[in-house]
């Protein structure tokens, strides 16, 4: 087994440019993720934003024809350097995606516990990871009578915390979330929201989102991405998301988050 | 305007609504879809009938010894002899060394094609499978007699060499051609075709999240195909599989060039210079067979439907029972 990145987390991102092909897609983002916060990352569609996400945690190179530049520094250490496994990078930075996606052929359990037979690791105390996991993701109580029904039985927003539990049983020090309540009711969107205050206290949490008024309710920093005509796209403010909101400095943003465009 | 809350005096007059065709055309459509599903479903049952009743003279002069005996001797016209038996169990045993050392092969090219290979490459790649599929079977069997058999020979005498304590691998007559080994490769180069070509589709049609979502939970490309893309995909998978079983049980010519059919059954000695196989059996004896023969050779197809519906039955249900979620 390689050695895991270490440390209380930092992420960071230097300088990324990002292209699909010949398309510049984004331009020079340097973003500072504080430790055990929750940064929302908000834009117009088109902008970059679930791009700049994915290269997060090197699931943008999955693409074809997918290009990058700079540097995403986690503790330090740059997780593009060609030494680096991209699976010991996933390792430690998770994802949550904007449909739910659990696998459809385990059961609720083995969702839960993917993560280890997937990279190939061992727990002593599965049973204890798999009810920690859960209750994290607040979804134990409703399915720990059923943890060996198939996950596909559970509802839509049920799923989405479930793939919650998926990602924290591999206990990782960043969560990367993509959207994950755009396909829910309010009232599943609400207790994932409730979820994410909760983990930001152990855990960095980025989350992609349209919803301005989520933002605001969970985010502590935001970051307003916008790509302008044809041009590639870019970080025009991120700071507090209470002065983001209500003290713009930039024109575009004070537009984009009073619902003028986008 | 009336409401609608009136009370009726009158009960309702139900009718049955039927969505019938109205237009001409339509009518047309549905007269021929009609018609030639009935077309082929009375074609089948006539063969079926046509080949019961010409082959019940075989199986009333054989008995049950037509199927588990292991004797054909037809050179006294007053007593013949028919027992398949080993041919029947050499269909088998073929078939399923051809989905061994096929299926590997057709799932590798089929992950190839569908999630390493650039555009261009998965063109050439997905263009020369196909080819194969085109491949008649008697230009296969020629290869396989003249090309391939050589060649694999001598592998199975390597193997025979190195692992003949096995039993598998023993081989008592020093002639390493015309073995089931040799048409047990023969039956994978003919499926490899459909059940890649099956495989790609359903890989292609997989939800790229399902992967995506394991790649971020940390699995490498392997994990990933093991445990998340096979057990997905391995309902359309199997369905390959079997139309590629259906294929190997049947397949003659091809068998006819590089196999020695002889009737004792060769259980499992797999590099023996003997086989069997019913459909190459029936090709090799059809040629100069008498009247009485003609019904064996009947009955033997009949038996090998069977066997290949059997067959099919058993691997439909294993499917099933491997996965519960399906029935969600």
């Amino acid at each position: 087994m390689s050695t895991r990145i270490t440390g209380t987390s930092h992420l960071k991102s230097e300088n990324v440019n990002v292209w699909f092909g010949e398309r510049h897609v984004l331009k020079d983002v340097n973003i500072t993720f504080p430790a055990n916060q929750v940064t929302a990352l908000i834009g117009p569609s088109g902008c970059g934003k679930s791009t700049f996400l994915r290269t997060l945690n090197r699931m943008h190179e999955l693409i074809p024809g997918a290009g990058f530049a700079g540097k995403i520094l986690l503790d330090g250490t740059d997780i593009y350097d060609p030494q680096m496994d991209p699976v010991n990078v996933r390792l430690n930075i998770g994802m949550v995606f904007q449909k739910p996606n659990p696998f459809p052929t385990m059961s609720i359990k083995d969702n839960v516990l993917s993560g280890l037979r997937l990279s190939g690791r061992k727990t002593d105390d599965a049973s204890g990871l798999l009810e920690s996991s859960l209750r994290r993701a607040s979804i134990w109580n409703e399915v720990k009578d059923r943890l060996g029904d198939a996950a596909l039985s559970l509802s839509g927003g049920q799923q989405q915390r479930l793939c919650i539990a998926r990602a924290l049983a591999m206990n990782p020090e960043v969560l990367l979330m993509d959207e994950p309540c755009s396909a829910l009711d309010p009232g599943s969107t609400r207790r994932i929201e409730e979820t994410i205050v909760e983990l930001s206290e152990s855990m960095t949490i980025v989350i992609v989102t349209h919803n301005m008024q989520q933002a605001q309710r969970v985010a502590d920093e935001t970051a307003f991405f916008l790509a302008e005509d044809g041009n590639p796209g870019g970080v025009v403010e991120f700071g507090n998301t209470e002065d983001v909101f209500n003290r713009p400095v930039d024109g575009r943003t004070n537009d984009y988050v009073n619902g003028h465009f986008g | 305007m009336s409401t609608s809350s009136e009370p009726t005096s009158h009960s309702p007059v139900r009718r049955t609504l039927k969505a019938k065709p109205f237009s001409r055309a339509d009518r047309m459509f549905f007269g021929v879809a009609r018609s030639a599903s009935y077309f082929s479903v009375i074609l089948i049952a006539l063969i079926l009938v046509f080949l019961f009743i010409r082959a019940t003279p075989a199986f009333q002069s054989q008995g049950i010894g037509f199927i588990f005996g292991s004797n054909w001797n037809t050179s006294n016209p007053h007593h013949i002899v028919m027992q398949i038996g080993p041919m029947i169990w050499g269909s088998l045993l073929i078939s399923v060394l051809g989905i061994i050392l096929g299926v590997p092969m057709a799932l590798s090219t089929a992950y190839f094609i569908e999630f390493m290979a650039g555009k261009t490459m998965a063109r050439v790649a997905t263009l020369v499978v196909d080819l194969l599929a085109a491949m008649p079977s008697v230009v296969i069997g020629l290869w396989g007699l003249v090309v391939f058999t050589p060649v694999a020979s001598h592998w199975a005498e390597l193997l025979h060499k190195a692992l003949g304590f096995i039993p598998i691998f023993a081989n008592t007559s020093g002639n390493f051609s015309a073995s089931p080994f040799i048409a047990g490769w023969i039956v994978a180069v003919m499926i490899v075709p459909i059940i890649t070509s099956i495989s790609r589709e359903i890989f292609s049609q997989m939800d790229r999240e399902l992967i995506n979502a394991s790649l971020a939970l940390g699995g490498s490309r392997s994990s990933t195909f093991f445990k998340v893309v096979l057990p997905t995909a391995s309902g359309g998978v199997v369905g390959g599989v079997l139309l590629g079983l259906g294929r190997a049980l049947g397949e003659t010519v091809a068998i006819y060039f590089v196999l020695n059919l002889i009737f004792k059954v060769n259980w499992f000695n797999i590099i023996e210079n003997q086989g069997g196989s019913v459909a190459s059996m029936i090709l090799s004896k059809f040629g100069e067979a008498s009247d009485a023969e003609i019904s064996g050779l009947m009955a033997a197809g009949l038996v090998l439907f069977v066997v290949t519906l059997v067959v099919n039955w058993i691997a439909a249900y294993i499917v099933n029972k491997a996965q519960p979620w399906r029935k969600l």
